[in-house]
């Protein structure tokens, strides 16, 4: 081959496209690379000549021959998309595969145990008491708005009760309207919503859920957690009934000799309000490193429902009385198997859970 | 909040039981944190001189050091450099139990015994300073031998950090608390405050409040002959006990003040405000201001909370210039230094929520801030001023309390508010005569008076979280309850008539639950919130529901789908080398509202007035297999076996493109055969993800994927069950055969096994057990071969029956096209 000139350089581009389009595969492609703009190729061969020229010419010779590379370089990256794009598209249908004509005899699985998880199966246990106790179960979703999760609950925009709460906001609507539940409180709401609409009072249920705080993860903590809430609205309903619900379910989930006590707390919801206490499980009220001493650990509110409350969903106080409580499945299942952190159950080792049933 | 013993024991005569007071205080809904016991163990400390300073051989960061307490020279091996010969410091001698429960002993080092230890300010629990010993010079009367406490005047205490609930603006100080345990122990608060006098002086200084709204009342003393200096000890080791810091006699006194009775008060320097005027109006959109922490800040502009207008409360000078941010900062150009010899002292009340507001939306929380927020006791400013000038007397003892300067807005109007004994019954479920409900209001200043079995009860100022009408009702009851003991209430077990019961969804996801644990699978539980790029994968085109303040980028948007958390969950146990597992997981996943085809609509804003368009959540479950044979076929067995176990009536597969991120030709919609609602998605994950969400999967590792929407499948309207009516299966022998039919591909197995079952009613079953194509099949065909039971309730078949049967087989495929194979090809 003559060595080739500038002058034959569209020519060179043309043939060089032609080749890269005629590439069928990768390998073609890898090999016309290589003659495209090998070490022996016209392109390598005529950058080599620039070295004759004149400064000033060799400037412009430069920059065209650099312009004309780049079109064939452009044209090989397009063909290889090209082909890597139809080599996954063949790939594709080598694998198809008609759903429909799965013969499941010949589907052969290996035995193995299969485990429910940890939260869903402490989740299922406090049900069946509560179920037990007479109640039924509702769920709520997890994406609210101010008013579910705060304001018909008594904690107005700005009060200082909203920071209890730490929230993550949702980039919708005016801001801070819509946020992820912070408890499971919401859910309550809805459900006298829909009771007073539908005139199905009274009330006797309890709503698990999937909740969420701004908390940076810890051993105790995740910022996605789950809380059991039970609500009762019915006639002649007082504060001896919640100390009593309280008292029956310690008894029934946590064994006969685990008992209840309350003590004076604030949700901006309860009216009285109650933290409520149980014997702790650990040292069973002896005193120990897990209960600070005190026998007792602390497990969740509680409170006769707030007439504020029953004001924005419309029920008739005169009528009516209620009382809520709500505690964490979490901290129940952390308690009961004994785990020391948290965020395994974000892992997901199987190690960790073959362990649950 | 910390709160020394010694202190409420000003206020109130109380037992030495710390046990028992500790639950008390719990009991009365004043939850104790923690318990310190300061100064103990400084019992055995004494006053030491040192006497000669020598080094240690071979050692450059101990000497040896002899000092005198009283007793003859003793022999000590020393860490710190901070001291000379002739300096009084600390000894803890040999058997002195240190706070912390630190024993010393005898210790020999490098051969020089030691007889003790010289202790720092850190290791007596006295202070912060660790970088040398605690040197007492300056101490009045120190001598050798004498004890430390005797020394520093000290006596031992218990501080109780106490965690009072949001609701109680009285819990926030000394005295508040003294009046709940007073209440408990039936006895009466003394005020330890001395009654100071303003002197007859002429007032230079004036008061104003141009914002009626944002400052009830705004009291302005101007103290003359102020000596700024340090505080006396027994008020720095209060302020310290409580957990603040002493800074100097001015601050301490305000601060002292604030802690002992709620009020938090504002000492200016008088030369530096202008016209000797304290001005409270709202503040200008724009206005700027710098506080004593050193942050310049703007004013009156809206922050991003609901319902928030900006509203800025500021305290301006003569010249209506911003010197501070009103009940929560004071601003930089009129703090108190050491020159500082006239003070103005403001002592105001606020209006709470604009307190609130503005301290959340500067991000700016300040102890005045989170007692202003609850609502101060206004009736409380003129003792409080009264006991600031007390205070700072002590210190500075020819201070002049020049009259005060008073300007009134609007307070809060104290409710008044009825409750009877039948109420208190109704909520509390226990009988409370009204005698002794009036007796227990009163400890809180309650003016009740009782007619009958009815209170009427006017709310203390400081209880401005005790509403009016029914609420407050409530909110007396409630402190009727505490101050009885909530131990002291009744318990019942109510009764109702209603059944208890799972919902339908429970019951459902119990039955998906206990199917999937029952095939050996494992459920997962991952995060709601996930990365950008991670909803990208399964949901390119989807818009994302973005979290406004996320942790993390990682956890920032909300999921649309599980199926890369589990992929990204079972990689994890893959590289761990626990891989050949099915993981599932029963949860939720939303659709942005621009993307749901049925908005959901909800009560929201402000009031819960607005219309919110809210995300649909959608409650799936997914699994990922990801054994060494899983795969697609894996995935629709196990559906099958899901199907049969939920007792559906008749769902087919139609095979379609794989949407992002499931493989392209391995994919087919779940639909209901009769209503042909999607009930879900089967399939394997996208070979070309498994790079990114498995980096290090075998070679060739497929992922069969199955995704249910648990709110279809739960929906019998759109999901059809098998009817309930069950048929006994016939005692007589069955007739089996097998048919192989060679079917367009456009025939699905399903389409064509149903259309078999239908065509007579003797066939009992009809099962696929083997596709086969290629060969001399046309190559838009495949052979279907299906076992065939024919049987009837009644009879054993005749051979003609079975020969008809086959015939009506044989035409209702034939109408799909599928033919006998080996038959000649029409």
């Amino acid at each position: 081959m003559s060595k080739p000139t500038l002058d034959q350089l569209e020519e060179l581009v043309a043939q060089a496209l032609s080749r890269i389009e005629a590439c069928a595969n990768g390998d073609e492609l890898t090999a016309c690379e290589a003659e495209v703009h090998g070490k022996r190729s016209a392109f390598t061969q005529l950058q080599r000549s620039l070295g004759e020229l004149e400064p000033e010419a060799r400037r412009e010779a430069g920059s065209t021959l650099q312009s004309a590379r780049r079109r064939v370089l452009d044209a090989y990256a397009r063909r290889e998309g090209v082909l890597a794009e139809g080599e996954r598209q063949a790939q594709y249908e080598a694998d198809r595969l008609d759903l429909g004509d799965v013969v499941a005899a010949h589907v052969r699985l290996p035995l193995r145990a299969g485990h429910p998880g940890i939260i869903a199966t402490t989740q299922a246990t406090l049900e069946d008491v509560f179920v037990g106790m007479g109640f039924t179960i509702a769920d709520g979703p997890q994406i609210e708005t101010d008013w579910y999760n705060f304001e018909a609950l008594n904690i107005p925009p700005a009060h200082p009760a909203r920071g209890m709460w730490d929230t993550f906001y949702v980039e919708l609507g005016e801001p801070e309207t819509v946020l992820l539940r912070t408890h499971t409180s919401p859910t309550q709401i809805h459900l006298m919503e829909e009771a007073v609409a539908n005139d199905t009072l009274p009330i006797h249920a309890v709503m698990p859920g999937r909740c969420f705080r701004r908390d940076t993860p810890d051993a105790r903590h995740l910022a996605a957690f789950h809380q059991i809430e039970g609500l009762v609205v019915d006639e002649g309903i007082t504060f001896a009934d919640l100390a009593g619900v309280i008292e029956k379910f310690t008894k029934e989930y946590f064994g006969p000799e685990i008992t209840s006590r309350l003590r004076p707390a604030y949700f901006p919801f309860t009216e009285p309000s109650a933290e409520f206490e149980i014997t702790c499980t650990l040292c069973r009220g002896a005193g120990c490193r897990t209960c600070s001493q005190t026998g007792w650990i602390e497990l969740g509110g509680c409170g006769m429902v707030d007439p504020a409350v029953f004001a924005a969903v419309g029920i008739d106080t005169s009528r009516y009385s209620g009382f809520a409580f709500g505690f964490g499945i979490d901290r129940c299942a952390q308690m009961r198997h004994g785990i020391a952190d948290m965020r395994a159950i974000a892992d997901n080792d199987v190690r960790f859970l073959e362990q649950f049933s | 909040m910390k709160i020394p013993l010694s202190w409420l024991r000003d206020f109130v005569d109380l037992p030495d039981d710390v046990t028992l007071l500790h639950e008390i205080l719990d009991d009365l809904g004043l939850v104790v944190e923690g318990v310190e016991n300061v100064g103990a163990g400084l019992e055995d400390v004494v006053v030491a001189r040192v006497e000669e300073i020598h080094a240690i051989e071979g050692a450059d960061r101990i000497r040896r050091v002899i000092v005198e307490a009283g007793a003859g020279p003793i022999e000590i091996v020393c860490g710190a450099m901070n001291f000379e010969v002739g300096n009084h410091v600390p000894l803890a001698p040999v058997g002195a139990v240190l706070p912390g429960n630190f024993e010393i002993a005898l210790r020999k080092m490098r051969g020089v015994t030691s007889n003790g230890m010289l202790c720092s300010g850190k290791e007596l629990g006295l202070g912060d300073d660790h970088n040398g010993l605690m040197l007492l010079d300056g101490f009045e009367g120190v001598h050798p031998g004498l004890p430390l406490l005797e020394l520093l005047r000290v006596s031992a205490d218990v501080v109780f950090d106490i965690s009072p609930e949001g609701n109680r603006p009285d819990a926030w100080s000394v005295m508040g608390v003294a009046r709940d345990l007073a209440a408990r122990f039936s006895t009466t608060i003394h005020d330890p405050a001395q009654r100071v006098s303003e002197s007859g002086g002429t007032a230079r200084a004036s008061a104003s409040i141009t914002a009626p709204e944002l400052c009830g009342q705004l009291l302005v003393a101007e103290i003359r002959g102020v000596v700024v200096s340090d505080s006396p000890s027994h008020v720095v080791r209060r302020l310290e006990m409580a957990g603040m810091r002493a800074i100097n006699n001015v601050v301490d006194a305000s601060n002292y003040v604030m802690l002992e009775r709620g009020q938090p008060t504002h000492p200016y320097d008088v030369a530096h405000v202008a016209g000797q005027h304290i001005g409270v109006r709202q503040a200008q959109p724009g206005e700027i201001l710098v506080t004593l922490d050193g942050v310049e800040r703007e004013l009156g502009r809206p922050g991003r909370g609901l319902g928030d207008t900006g509203v800025d409360c500021v305290i301006v000078d003569s010249k209506d210039c911003v010197i501070g941010l009103a009940g929560i900062m004071g601003g930089a150009s009129s703090e108190i230094r050491a020159d500082t010899c006239e003070v103005l002292l403001e002592v105001a009340y606020f209006d709470p929520m604009t307190i609130a507001r503005s301290s959340k939306r500067l991000g700016l929380r300040s102890e005045a801030s989170h007692r202003f927020e609850r609502g101060v006791d206004f009736n409380n400013a003129h003792a409080a001023m009264n006991r600031f000038v007390e205070v700072l007397s002590w210190s500075s003892p020819d201070i002049e309390w020049v009259r005060t300067q008073h300007s009134e807005g609007i307070l809060p109007e104290l409710p008044v508010v009825a409750v009877s004994t039948l109420e208190i019954s109704a909520l509390l479920g226990t009988d409370i005569s009204a005698d002794e409900a009036a007796r227990l209001l009163r400890f809180l200043n309650c003016e009740v008076t009782v007619a009958g079995e009815t209170l009427s009860v006017r709310v203390p100022s400081s209880r401005l979280d005790i509403r009016s009408g029914e609420a407050g009702r409530a909110d007396l009851i409630e402190e009727i309850a505490r101050l009885y003991s909530y131990r002291r209430l009744g318990r019942r077990t109510p009764t109702w008539t209603q059944a208890g019961a799972w919902s339908a969804r429970q019951n459902l996801r119990r039955s998906l639950r206990s199917t999937s644990v029952g095939m050996g699978w494992l459920e997962a539980w991952t995060p709601s919130l996930g990365s950008d790029e991670d909803f990208e994968l399964t949901n390119p085109l989807g818009t994302k529901i973005r979290i406004t303040n996320p942790l993390a980028a990682e956890e920032s948007v909300f999921r649309s789908s599980m199926v890369i958390g589990l992929a990204r969950a079972w990689s994890r146990n893959q590289e761990r080398g626990n891989g050949d597992v099915v993981l599932f997981e029963i949860g939720s996943v939303a659709v942005h509202p621009n993307d749901a085809p049925v908005k959901r609509l909800a009560r929201g804003g402000n009031a819960g007035v607005q219309e919110v368009l809210l995300p649909s959540e959608h409650e799936v479950m997914t699994v990922v297999l990801g054994r060494v044979d899983d795969d697609a076929v894996s995935a629709v067995a196990s559906w099958r076996v899901i199907a049969g176990r939920l007792a559906l009536a008749d769902t087919d597969l139609v095979q379609s493109t794989g949407p992002a991120g499931w493989h392209p030709t391995r994919y087919a919609l779940i639909v209901d055969a009769s209503t042909r609602a999607v009930i879900g998605r089967v399939g394997e994950i996208d070979p070309a993800l498994m790079v990114n969400v498995a980096p290090k999967a075998r070679v060739g590792q497929r992922l069969g994927l199955l995704e249910l929407d648990i709110d279809v499948v739960g929906d019998s309207q759109q999901v059809l069950r098998r009817s309930l009516t069950t048929p006994v299966p016939s005692k007589f022998p069955a007739v089996l055969f097998d048919l192989a039919l060679v079917t367009p591909l456009s025939v699905s197995a399903s389409t064509l096994a149903r259309s078999l079952r239908a065509a007579s009613d003797v066939v009992e079953s009809v099962e696929l057990f083997d596709v086969f194509s290629g060969g001399n099949l046309p190559p838009d065909a495949r052979s279907l071969a299906f076992a065939i039971r024919l049987s009837a309730r009644d009879r054993t078949l005749d051979e003609a029956e079975v020969m008809t049967a086959r015939a009506v087989l044989l035409q209702a495929a034939a109408g799909l096209h599928a033919e006998l194979r080996g038959a000649p090809l029409l």
